[in-house]
């Protein structure tokens, strides 16, 4: 049998570009994991309040693909900027309400407290947008929304398709990742994060605030569901109260498939879950008659439950010991 | 300590405790006004009896779910699956537009109401316990993630298996129990007109599963729950089998959510992929969780409370909080509809409870205590406890 390369091609080609997407948000909750041991529930929906929050920040400086280059680029680190910081507000504000008065609780109180939150924080997502699915103003110039790169800037001959919104979204992580390793394995507040996750007692005893210290891992993944709900918002076009318990959930697979609390583990689970969801939507159909993109949630699931009684360590599993 | 005393004071002793004579009266009062429901409502024209059907079936959830969260202390996110579990079950056994019936795989004398709901009360719980076999092993928060993805690949693979599940249309003209003849000339039937007699039918069911549970939990089987909540390693020491224990915790919690779903579905006469998304199974979480985990009889409040805000307390108030928005000349008000709030009143009952009552309005003594008391080792108890090596 024939296997149809260019679709396979293009399927990678997506699944890399949503994959990326995916780890920034695996990445909250391996670092909130890997410090205060709790699923973070809520985050898929701090993540869809980043996305919301760019939509009115963008909406409301009134800059479209009209406007001249520099307005565009302005608003779009504005909002980018702006939907990081609330999100990571909200981070925060969750852990100081809840989270932090259940430290000492049974396990399951704090994740039952996040469920909780992330059932508020999309009711807040319907009364602030609607229920229904809503677009953003529109930034990008039509031309380039269905520019192939290949085709214009090498001029191959191909119908495998890269378009900048795919590069943008690579473009806009892989910075955002070497910015996060540096902080944690370059900075004294890094070091101290590190320390926490390994021995919360003994941090405490050398001096380490481990309020704060949680307070900022709280932050930082926060900041990153933000970005995370920036980039969703402009590669899907739309946004909608629900996204996050999906993203959320593909996330958390793609956290665990790497090895909760293990950083390069998000990032290389997000690539893996990106890809397998790619090819869920776009190739499988040409390898099984009748498959398409509702059996997507199935198979992630799937691999979800399969990680989990197989090895609920991960694939970069050295962390055994505190999962 | 907590251990000792369940194991010394078990058996026919906790029944005589659990039933005294204040709980006698309590049951002789409200047991008989809870029948007599359906006349009231006509009486006063309420018009309500639909709802407390459906509240009464999301009670029964909350009860099953109660001895998986409650009793055994096991989170369990995906209940919702075992619910279209039953649901689905009775729909296959009894519509005689399901696939199965039509190819005649279903014996004539099994499409009826009362051997489906035994056999979908049967096939729930045997998912519980294969949805229970490989995931015991794992520790608390883990299992709940798993159970969630159970939980989302049921409706999943009901929503897209169009062929068999009639996809997002469903399956309706499911078969509904055979007319009950009484003596004079009066009979029990049990059309979509006759909510009064579903009414009395559900709030049966809910009294049986009601007296079994009652029954488990006092149970050496019940006894060992609560030993292997409070702690896993005391009771493995005990001589408690970790695995057993939990998979009949997981079997027998799903099995009413069996019956559940085959009441749910014979009495609406219709099932649809989306009558158990996630937020069922948070809904139930939160009826468990704000009644009082551990105690069946807080659970039953919760769930009329819970249930009582979604099926009946939006909808009554949304004309007076609308009025009133008019008067104070608030347009937000004025069109609020308080049915779009459900999703902040799960998530506050949850929040609210976890923070400032973890132990719910109606506590079970020995939760209260347990959810006091600071975990028995701080440092994190290992994840993976070895449950081979009890077996």
């Amino acid at each position: 049998m024939d296997l149809n390369w260019n679709l396979l091609v293009q399927s990678i080609v997506i699944g890399i570009a949503s994959g990326s997407l995916i780890a920034l948000i695996a990445l909250g909750y391996t670092i909130v994991y890997g410090i205060v041991e709790l699923i973070n529930f809520a985050h898929g929906e701090v993540f869809m309040m980043g996305a919301l929050c760019a939509i009115t920040v963008v909406t409301a400086t009134s800059v479209t693909s009209q406007s001249s280059w520099p307005a565009i680029v302005a608003v779009a680190i504005f909002g980018f900027m702006i939907a990081m910081a609330f999100s990571a507000g909200i981070n925060l504000g969750i852990d100081r309400i809840a989270y932090r008065r259940l430290r000492s609780a049974p396990r399951l109180a704090p994740l039952i407290a996040a469920i909780g939150f992330s059932f508020i924080l999309q009711n807040i997502g319907i009364y602030w947008k609607g229920s229904n699915t809503v677009s953003p103003p529109a930034l990008i110039p039509q031309k380039y929304r269905a520019y192939n790169v290949l085709n214009e800037w090498f001029g191959l001959d191909t119908k495998i398709r890269i378009r900048p919104l795919d590069l943008m979204v690579v473009g806009v992580t892989i910075p955002l990742l070497i910015a996060l390793t540096m902080f944690v394995y370059r900075t004294k507040t890094g070091r101290a994060m590190r320390a926490t996750a390994q021995d919360r007692d003994a941090a405490a005893l050398m001096g380490i605030d481990v309020n704060r210290t949680i307070s900022i891992a709280f932050l930082l993944g926060g900041a990153l569901a933000g970005a995370a709900g920036f980039i969703a918002l402009y590669y899907n076009n739309s946004a909608r109260y629900q996204m996050g318990f999906r993203y959320g959930l593909f996330a958390f697979t793609a956290a665990v498939l790497g090895g909760i609390g293990n950083m390069t583990g998000a990032v290389v689970g997000g690539i893996c879950i990106g890809l397998v969801w790619a090819i869920s939507d776009g190739f499988m159909r040409t390898l099984i008659d009748g498959w398409g993109a509702q059996w997507t949630p199935s198979v992630i699931f799937g691999v979800l439950v399969i990680v989990m009684i197989f090895r609920p360590s991960g694939l970069f599993g050295e962390h055994t010991d505190k999962v | 300590m907590a251990i000792a005393q369940a194991t010394v004071s078990g058996g026919m002793r906790t029944q005589l405790r659990d039933f005294t004579s204040r709980r006698w009266l309590m049951a002789a009062i409200i047991i008989p006004l809870a029948f007599l429901y359906p006349i009231f409502d006509k009486w006063l024209g309420i018009g309500r009896i639909g709802s407390f059907e459906a509240i009464l079936i999301y009670c029964i959830l909350a009860m099953g779910l109660n001895v998986v969260v409650g009793y055994a202390g096991l989170l369990d996110l995906g209940y919702a699956a075992f619910f279209a579990i039953g649901a689905y079950t009775n729909a296959f056994i009894t519509s005689p537009s399901s696939y199965f019936v039509l190819k005649g795989w279903i014996p004539e004398f099994v499409q009826h109401f009362w051997v489906a709901i035994a056999i979908s009360w049967a096939v729930a719980a045997l998912f519980g316990v294969l949805l229970g076999a490989p995931t015991l092993r794992l520790r608390g928060d883990y299992l709940a993630i798993v159970t969630l993805g159970f939980g989302e690949i049921v409706p999943n693979f009901f929503l897209n298996a169009d062929k068999i599940t009639g996809g997002t249309q469903g399956i309706n003209l499911i078969a509904t129990p055979p007319t009950i003849p009484l003596p004079g000339n009066h009979e029990l039937s049990f059309g979509v007109t006759d909510q009064r007699n579903w009414f009395w039918l559900i709030l049966v069911v809910l009294l049986f599963s009601l007296v079994l549970i009652l029954r488990m939990k006092s149970s050496r089987l019940g006894r060992s729950w609560v030993a292997m909540r409070e702690d896993e390693v005391a009771a493995a020491s005990m001589g408690i089998n970790l695995v057993r224990s939990k998979l009949w915790a997981f079997g027998l919690g799903a099995s009413f959510a069996g019956f559940a779903g085959s009441l749910y579905a014979a009495a609406f006469t219709y099932v649809g992929p989306d009558q158990f998304l996630f937020s069922v199974s948070v809904m139930v979480l939160a009826m468990v969780i704000l009644g009082g985990m551990g105690n069946v009889y807080g659970v039953i409040v919760g769930g009329i409370l819970v249930g009582g805000f979604d099926r009946i307390l939006a909808d009554e108030l949304n004309r007076p909080m609308q009025w009133l928005g008019g008067r104070i000349g608030y347009s937000g008000m004025e069109s609020h509809d308080l049915g779009t709030d459900r999703f902040l009143v799960f998530g506050l009952a949850l929040v609210v409870m976890m923070v400032a009552r973890p132990e719910g309005l109606l506590p079970s003594q020995q939760r209260k205590r347990e959810l006091r008391e600071k975990p028995p080792s701080e440092g994190g108890p290992p994840i993976v406890v070895d449950l081979e090596a009890t077996t």
